[in-house]
């Protein structure tokens, strides 16, 4: 073959593929905007303001709104968040400051395999600590469940954004005679603790839209309850049983409670990814 | 804090210990042939949990035999092809994908997806494919191959973030040297880039079929929730994850919360067994290839 006509073909395949890649890759976030414009469209032309105040109304009635759901999420996150956070932040700090051991090598990797659990299964495994013992349902079961999916999350995070403090800063402070507890509470933790805080929300935000773990733990309930030992709403449970429904007025809640819902997550995660983010780079670098 | 340590070994110590405690009864009761049992009877109490172990398997290949050209067309493109001002937006793009909760996935799959597979998709898969059997039967829309494309929607993100990690850091002289021989640039991305990081690239696909084999919520919605095994792609199906989800809250006897149980415990097992196996693939190449390099 004249070897002008082996060159022509070798740009063509070249244009080809690329091409082939340009184009998938539209496709993909083109599948992002179709899914973005219709829960858009959907879920603010169902969202009112009984829909944020009120409790659900009986199948056939008109109104009613996911208020009770939506108290019920936040109090399932809060409880999550509590008891989770804490020992994620402090299993991150363990693997980062002083994990150049066997232990801090297991610990990083068995954070790696929990995260990796399906939401499904740590449902069961809440099932098992919490709802039998208590012989019901409740919002504590929910928390329990939601806590340990956070706990790798924040332990991952906490030890990457401490391992971006420098070196120098720890060796100052501990040339300045004080301890080592000390320097990694007041000096490497507080240098980092922007980045942990990020760290802390997109964890929140990931576990926010979790249903799997609350089916049989928080259960859902359409009444309004404040009280954490027993059943409790929940908003991604709550979208989940309209979704399911035979109702239309249901399936019209359903995309207002989609909506809330991704705003949340999703304003959350940009927020915070283009404001703490930088910011927290942008110091420690 | 290294009480908090040693909380997260403890965790994932409890979850085995509370599955296999609370599964014994299957265990005891039905032994290995509780995995090659075809009959899902909860009245009778006979439960095999075959038919859910072949719609896990079945719904994740669909997602990932969906996924991985997107995937991997997503990372080559924003690593290797697209114009600098690009390539922030479309990897934010696909990360926005993961960031959707499922029932969200789900809920869109019920109304916008399930239709259009079940008026275009599946009615061409029947004219064209029809001699596969693989796609006979009437169009539900909902069924394995639905489930299987919402899977797959979902999963992209995962393996085109981590698959863009790994061709980051194929060292850049190795692309240097590829076009210095001539190469056009797809053939420096193939012969340099895909090449170096292929051990990569198959660890992201695996930890991409570690999250569509524990994926609940989206694949319930929408796959039927039937426990047979059905040659059709368009036939209803069942998964291990959608099985707990749907009939763990009303299972009423122990013998039916145990077998539960124990898919519960077989998919903790196995996505464990997936993930670091993947893991360990990924880690080939984000660690290995700069020291080999060095060496050289």
């Amino acid at each position: 073959m004249p070897s002008n006509v082996v060159k022509l073909r070798r740009q063509l395949v070249d244009y080809f593929f690329t091409g082939l890649a340009a184009s998938l890759s539209v496709l993909v976030v083109g599948a992002l905007v179709a899914i973005f414009a219709y829960l858009v469209l959907r879920g603010a032309g169902s969202l009112n303001w009984s829909f944020l105040t009120q409790t659900p109304k009986p199948v056939g009635e008109a109104g009613g709104g996911m208020a009770n759901a939506l108290i019920g999420s936040v109090m399932i996150l809060l409880i999550g968040s509590l008891l989770g956070v804490p020992i994620g932040i402090a299993a991150g700090v363990y693997v980062a400051e002083f994990g150049r051991n066997r232990l801090g090598k297991l610990v990083r990797f068995t954070a790696d395999v929990l995260n990796g659990v399906p939401s499904i299964v740590i449902g069961l495994v809440a099932y098992g600590l919490v709802v039998i013992p208590q012989k019901h349902f409740s919002a504590l079961a929910g928390g329990v469940a939601l806590a340990i999916m956070m706990i790798p999350t924040v332990s991952r995070a906490t030890e990457e954004m401490l391992l971006l403090v420098p070196q120098a800063v720890r060796e100052a402070a501990l040339g300045l005679g004080i301890p080592q507890w000390r320097t990694t509470i007041s000096i490497t933790l507080a240098t980092a603790r922007a980045g942990i805080i990020t760290g802390v929300m997109l964890a929140f935000a990931r576990v926010a839209g979790e249903t799997a773990p609350l089916m049989f733990t928080a259960f859902g309930n359409q009444f309004w309850s404040l009280n954490p030992s027993q059943p409790i709403a929940a908003l991604p449970l709550q979208i989940f049983s309209y979704a399911i429904s035979p109702f239309d007025e249901w399936h019209r809640q359903a995309w207002a409670g989609a909506l809330v819902l991704v705003i949340l997550i999703v304003g959350t995660t940009t927020l915070l990814r283009f404001v703490f983010l930088r910011r927290m780079l942008g110091g420690a670098g | 804090m290294r009480l908090a340590a040693l909380v997260v070994l403890g965790i994932v110590g409890l979850i085995l210990i509370e599955l296999m405690q609370r599964s014994s009864l299957a265990w005891q009761k039905f032994g290995f042939q509780f995995f090659f049992g075809n009959d899902w009877n909860p009245v009778s109490g006979i439960f095999g949990a075959l038919p859910f172990i072949y719609g896990t398997l079945v719904s994740s290949l669909i997602a990932l035999i969906i996924a991985v050209p997107l995937a991997i067309a997503v990372a080559v493109f924003v690593t290797e092809m697209c114009p600098r001002p690009l390539r922030k937006p479309i990897s934010y793009a696909t990360e926005l994908l993961a960031a959707i909760p499922s029932v969200i996935y789900g809920l869109w799959a019920i109304f916008i997806l399930v239709p259009l597979m079940r008026v275009y998709v599946e009615p061409w898969f029947m004219k064209h494919f029809s001699w596969t059997g693989l796609f006979a039967g009437p169009p539900y829309g909902i069924g394995m191959l639905a489930a299987g494309t919402v899977l797959a929607i979902m999963i992209i993100p995962i393996i085109s973030s981590i698959s863009r990690e790994v061709l980051s850091v194929v060292p850049q002289h190795q692309r240097e040297a590829a076009l210095a021989l001539g190469a056009t640039r797809w053939e420096m991305i193939r012969v340099a880039v895909l090449r170096n990081a292929r051990a990569g690239i198959v660890g992201a696909i695996i930890l991409g079929l570690g999250r569509a084999l524990g994926e609940t919520m989206a694949v319930t919605m929408v796959i039927g929730n039937r426990p047979e095994i059905a040659k059709s792609l368009l036939a209803p199906g069942y998964t291990m994850a959608s099985v707990i989800a749907n009939e763990f809250a009303e299972a009423t006897d122990d013998l039916y919360l145990s077998a539960l149980m124990e898919i519960g415990l077989a998919l903790f097992l196995v996505t464990i067994i997936v993930n670091i196996f993947a893991g360990l693939m990924v880690w080939t190449v984000t660690r290995g290839t700069p020291v080999r390099t060095h060496a050289q």
